[in-house]
């Protein structure tokens, strides 16, 4: 178990690395020279040189990224072109509305399809089946910004229960802040709640055609004790594994989320950073969103033991 | 050469009763057998339609600008009314579907083959399979829109920049795919005996890697193009994508995000026709996945 860990850690630093190394690529491959863009539009060139050198962007590519990297390990992911602030700070007091959002996103997205999953397999090539397999292909066919606009139309336009758009923290109050979510998180859920569904169902379906769930059935266990105890004990493995790919969908799809409903979240962040060509924040959103699907998958990989014990590293 | 001739004449009733025998037997049996699969196809071949015929189908030029009729809800005379500066909504969702399918099929391609070569070298190759394979992880644990977002910000808005940058995005997922297929498919007898007897690698990937691997890639290249429609369509909803003066989805729904409380038929019909066509070609996919890949098929 120990040398599984230390060889799992070995690769998601190896990873990172590779994503450090393409993250600042992006920059070094940006057009544009900073430095000219600092000294401003009456600067001459040997002002424009001697920014560059106190920058260090007189330096060979492989000395920046040194240093760079040296940096970040010290929590430095240099400062906004927009507003010279520092990026970790810009990140950091972003960092509560997305996090309340693909939390919810998750709770949301893991009670609903994880049964639907189930109650499909269990009624395989049922009508039920059919239909609940088929709203999973619709769901990751309609795009998040699409299915936002509808749920606002319908839920906030036209009925008037929730909120159009917008956030409250949650020093606020639990209330307003629940409210605003519901709809985020139902449009951000619907393809992330697909995907798990239809792994659920398939992996589900391979467990009840084991020998142990006759042995079960013929024991006259319960159909939901066979469901909850057996099957879905047994199938748990593909399904977190899911989830966890999964969280990059969810990441790509809170740009998107916060984007409509006017979320002033990490997303919001990178799309505004976009539109500016504020490429440090860029950068500092990649490397922070990527960490952390790495680590959540990493954290997954590690799980598997508690949730099948006949794994064994 | 009389022979030849005769056998190179089209032989029309034979040819009316091949397509009469397809349209009242073999496209029953297939709908039958695979209903969601046919609709799909349809939906699909009605979109390269409107592709192709676009200009035709427009009622007028997708680009003018008609101050006097702005914002005009659906009506007559323009069914999907007009957007904030005049112009026909209808006929920029017809240009549209250029946009979207242009996306889709060129990126399914470009990456499938992309995916293939270097797949096929790192199921083959050991020393470059621990290299290339470490780059891959890292560019899968970059969330493929950030990553197209990244790469996006570099260059200038361009269809072709948004074919290369989801390109680049989704090739790692297709190198995954093709690698582990490789890793199995070399073990097989036949692989084996194949080296054995002194086949040149290359004949073997093309005699006996290659269609083996066709199928699932194939299905995994529907897929690509599905969610390559929804990059592009996402992309250039948040200004990072497509150029704002070509008509696609994602341009018209972006340029309507901040009256879709005033005029919601702006945001509506582009995402009716992004959501059907990225639906019939989820459909087609998993109908080539149950028609091509029993074995997954009952799985998934």
């Amino acid at each position: 178990m120990l040398s599984y860990i230390v060889r799992r850690l070995g690769a998601t630093v190896v990873v990172m690395a590779v994503v450090a190394f393409v993250v600042f690529s992006l920059l070094y491959l940006t057009p544009g020279d900073p430095a000219a863009v600092i000294a401003g539009d009456v600067a001459t060139s040997e002002d424009i040189a001697r920014i560059r050198q106190s920058l260090g962007l007189d330096q060979p590519f492989l000395v920046r990224f040194g240093n760079w990297v040296w940096a970040l390990l010290h929590g430095d992911m240099g400062t906004s072109i927009f507003n010279s602030l520092p990026v970790s700070k810009l990140i950091g007091q972003r960092v509560e509305p997305t996090l309340s959002l693909t939390i919810c996103t998750l709770i949301v997205a893991i009670l609903t399809s994880v049964p639907l999953g189930a109650i499909a397999a269990a009624r395989a090539e049922s009508k039920l089946d059919h239909a609940i397999m088929g709203f999973s292909v619709l769901g990751f066919s309609i795009p998040v910004f699409v299915l936002a606009y509808l749920l606002i139309l319908l839920f906030s336009l036209q009925l008037h229960w929730l909120p159009v758009q917008g956030y409250r923290p949650i020093s606020e109050g639990i209330w307003p802040w629940f409210l605003h979510l519901i709809l985020p998180s139902l449009a951000l859920g619907t393809v992330y709640a697909a995907l798990i569904a239809r792994i659920t169902r398939a992996s589900v379906l391979d467990v009840l055609s084991q020998d142990y769930i006759r042995t079960a059935q013929a024991k006259g266990l319960k159909e939901s004790d066979i469901m909850i105890h057996h099957a879905l004990k047994n199938a748990a493995v593909p399904i977190i594994t899911i989830i966890g790919i999964g969280i990059g969908l969810l990441i790509s799809g809170a740009v998107v989320t916060e984007t409509v409903f006017a979320i002033p979240g990490i997303g919001r962040l990178t799309v505004d950073a976009i539109l500016r060509r504020d490429y440090p924040i860029i950068q500092g959103v990649i490397l922070i969103f990527s960490a952390t699907y790495v680590m959540i998958n990493l954290m997954i990989d590690l799980s598997y033991v508690f949730f099948d014990p006949r794994i064994r590293y | 050469m009389i022979n030849n001739s005769t056998m190179n004449r089209v032989d029309w009733p034979a040819q009316v009763s091949k397509i009469r025998l397809f349209l009242t037997v073999q496209l029953p049996a297939l709908y039958k057998r695979y209903p969601f699969a046919v609709i799909g196809a349809a939906t699909l071949l009605l979109m390269i339609f409107i592709a192709i015929f676009a200009p035709f189908l427009a009622t007028v030029d997708p680009q003018a600008v008609a101050p006097l009729n702005r914002l005009k809800p659906p009506s007559w005379e323009y069914w999907f009314g007009t957007d904030a500066l005049g112009r026909d909504v209808y006929s920029r969702v017809m240009y549209g579907t250029r946009v979207s399918l242009t996306v889709g099929i060129s990126v399914a391609v470009l990456s499938t083959v992309i995916g293939l070569a270097i797949g096929l070298i790192t199921g083959f190759v050991r020393w470059v399979d621990a290299i290339v394979m470490r780059i891959m992880d890292g560019l899968m644990s970059i969330p493929s829109i950030l990553l197209a977002i990244a790469l996006m910000a570099l260059t200038k808005a361009s269809i072709e920049n948004v074919i290369i940058a989801i390109t680049i995005a989704e090739v790692p997922r297709v190198v995954r795919l093709v690698r582990s297929l490789v890793l199995g498919l070399r073990e097989q007898p036949y692989v084996e005996a194949a080296a054995a007897s002194g086949t040149p690698l290359l004949k073997t990937l093309l005699r006996h890697i290659l269609p083996n691997i066709a199928a699932p890639l194939l299905v995994q290249a529907t897929y690509i193009c599905a969610s390559a429609m929804i990059t592009e369509a996402i992309l250039s909803f948040i200004g990072a994508g497509t150029p704002p003066n070509i008509p696609s989805w994602g341009n018209i729904m972006a340029e309507s995000r901040s009256l879709f409380q005033i005029a919601g038929y702006l945001i509506l019909f582009p995402s009716i026709f992004l959501s059907a066509t990225v639906l019939a070609v989820n459909y087609l996919g998993d109908g080539l996945r149950d028609a091509l890949d029993p074995r997954l098929s009952r799985r998934m």
